[in-house]
């Protein structure tokens, strides 16, 4: 993977200066680019990652992973119906996957109420949609790739040979 | 109790910056720039398989020689990596850490009264270690060489007392390493003055800019006088498990051991157990670790120029050994200075050998953001003095 890529996605905030030195490349090389894999959607978005658990915040309280079966169109498999599912604002997540069930969903509401209705009355009455099975996440220990607790204290002594 | 401790280690030059180390570790919300290990744990699989090796009730001692099974891989990592040829059997020891071999390659082949050569700057260890052993240590300045022992400055030193050389690469405090070109000049001083070479090559793992050669790879005739150190500290950021190894000749290595065998015993089995998984199964977290240290490098070394600590991109290792002289302070008072009034460590340069009061090291094991602010502090740091 390009030098550029690797470091932005561990951390997007890193400045296109910083960038440059740190491949070697001339600042105007790496604006370039960066601004072609934002073109080219390689670069899909920067945004924080942000620990949801720790934030109060009407509306978002519950998450709950949504296996759902659905029976794939003649001519357009799962793309038409993943976006018929994946457009509701409640749907934070979706992936085609392999095994038993097609689409995984993650899935935003208030409460365990207002989750099970979305699934109820918006998801499972879709056609094409066979069935669906909810599990509502407890606890999230890791989110691509960053452990979701407080940094750990250095451990090594502050000076040495 | 002074007029008690033995002749030997009271002459043995004490280490100038105790003080110095002493004060940073008594302050708080230091950045510290001074750390001669890795900043990343031991990856995650090397780990759990050390756990795994207690749970299991691996808690005894090993062979003198180490783990068959670790002697076996470290053999094959060595014919895959450089197409050397040891053999498990009784050219390999297994160490507590590239510091014992060290000791004990010292130990096995210096008389009395042998001149050992040691480059400097280097790493603090290699003179005192050579000295213990009785060796006498010729010291050579390196600074005009890019900080490199060529074959000029090797033959200029060799006399008909001189027994061996050590030398590191890529090298602690200077990051500095050789081309396989480089080395073979100097194999051929070594060969014409039967010489031994000890080659501390710990920081092989962290080669940046071309492929680390090891020196006994160079040919039949320079592998017999070659005790070639290795271990698992810094490529594998196992600091803390202690180990290593040592490959020669198996004279050599049985001599290593025989002493090996009644100082130490073995190295710790839940350490050499770790040390297979990671030879078996670490790569990845390796190349991980090693394009991460690049990039810093790349950034610290471009920002020490701009601050007009200037220095050479080093090859190497994690460390960066710019020049202060415009600063016109000494090591200790430059660090002195940085600590107190900027909260930055680094290690004077002296450390490394009197010659280099006009330098300090700075490690880059440390994160981005450590080192992007630790580098703001100095700039202004050298800007107000």
């Amino acid at each position: 993977m390009d030098p550029i890529l690797e470091i932005l996605e561990k951390d997007a905030r890193t400045s296109v200066d910083d960038i440059a030195k740190m491949a070697k490349l001339k600042k105007e090389e790496v604006k370039k680019r960066i601004k072609q894999y934002e073109k080219e959607g390689i670069i899909v978005g920067y945004k924080a990652l942000i620990n949801k658990e720790l934030v109060k915040e009407e509306g978002r309280a519950v998450r709950a992973l949504i296996e759902v079966t659905i029976v794939p169109q003649k001519d357009l498999g799962f793309d038409r119906i993943a976006e018929r599912i994946y457009s509701f604002p409640e749907v934070t997540s979706c992936t085609l996957i392999s095994g038993t069930y097609d689409l995984l969903l993650v899935v935003e509401g208030k409460d365990l109420h207002t989750v099970a209705n979305f699934v109820a009355e918006k998801l499972a009455p879709l056609e094409n949609v066979r069935g669906t099975v909810t599990h509502f996440l407890l606890k999230k220990y890791k989110e691509d790739g960053t452990v979701l607790k407080h940094k750990e204290q250095n451990k090594r002594i502050a000076i040495s040979y | 109790m002074q007029r008690k401790i033995g002749k030997v280690v009271s002459e043995l030059a004490p280490s100038g910056i105790r003080r110095f180390f002493d004060l940073v570790l008594g302050m708080k919300d230091v950045i510290s720039l001074g750390v001669g290990e890795p900043d990343f744990v031991t990856p995650w699989e090397i780990r759990e398989a050390g756990i795994t090796s207690l749970e299991e009730g691996y808690t005894s001692y090993t062979s003198n020689k180490g783990l068959y099974k670790l002697r076996l891989y470290i053999a094959r990592h060595l014919k895959q990596r450089y197409g050397l040829e040891y053999d498990p059997d009784n050219e390999i020891l297994i160490t507590v850490g590239v510091s014992e071999g060290l000791d004990l390659a010292a130990r096995s082949v210096i008389n009395p009264g042998d001149e050992v050569i040691v480059p400097q700057p280097c790493y603090v260890s290699y003179g005192p270690v050579a000295e213990l052993a009785g060796g006498v240590v010729k010291y050579v300045d390196t600074k005009n060489t890019g900080f490199k022992l060529t074959p000029q400055l090797l033959e200029k030193h060799c006399t008909k007392k001189t027994k061996a050389v050590m030398i590191n690469y890529p090298s602690n405090p200077t990051g500095v390493s050789y081309r396989k070109k480089e080395l073979q000049a100097l194999a051929k001083v070594i060969v014409k003055h039967d010489l031994l070479l000890i080659s501390d090559e710990v920081y092989d793992d962290l080669t940046y800019d071309f492929n680390h050669c090891a020196f006994p790879s160079l040919s039949a005739v320079i592998k017999d006088r070659v005790i070639y150190l290795n271990g698992f500290s810094k490529g594998f950021a196992m600091t803390g498990w202690r180990i290593g190894y040592a490959c020669a000749h198996r004279d050599i290595i049985a001599a290593m051991t025989k002493v090996h065998q009644y100082t130490m015993l073995c190295a710790p089995i839940m350490s050499q157990m770790a040390a297979c998984e990671a030879l078996q199964s670490a790569k990845r977290s390796v190349e991980e670790m090693k394009r991460e240290y690049k990039r810093r490098r790349n950034f610290v070394i471009d920002r020490l120029n701009e601050i007009g600590l200037t220095l050479k991109c080093p090859e190497g290792a994690f460390y960066a050994f710019p020049s202060i002289k415009k600063t016109k302070l000494s090591s200790l008072d430059f660090a002195n200075k940085l600590l107190n009034d900027k909260k930055v460590a680094v290690v004077p340069g002296n450390a490394f050998g009197p010659q280099y009061d006009d330098h300090i090291r700075i490690s880059y094991a440390s994160s981005f953001a450590n080192l992007k602010e630790a580098l703001e502090r100095m700039e202004s740091f050298v800007n107000d003095l």
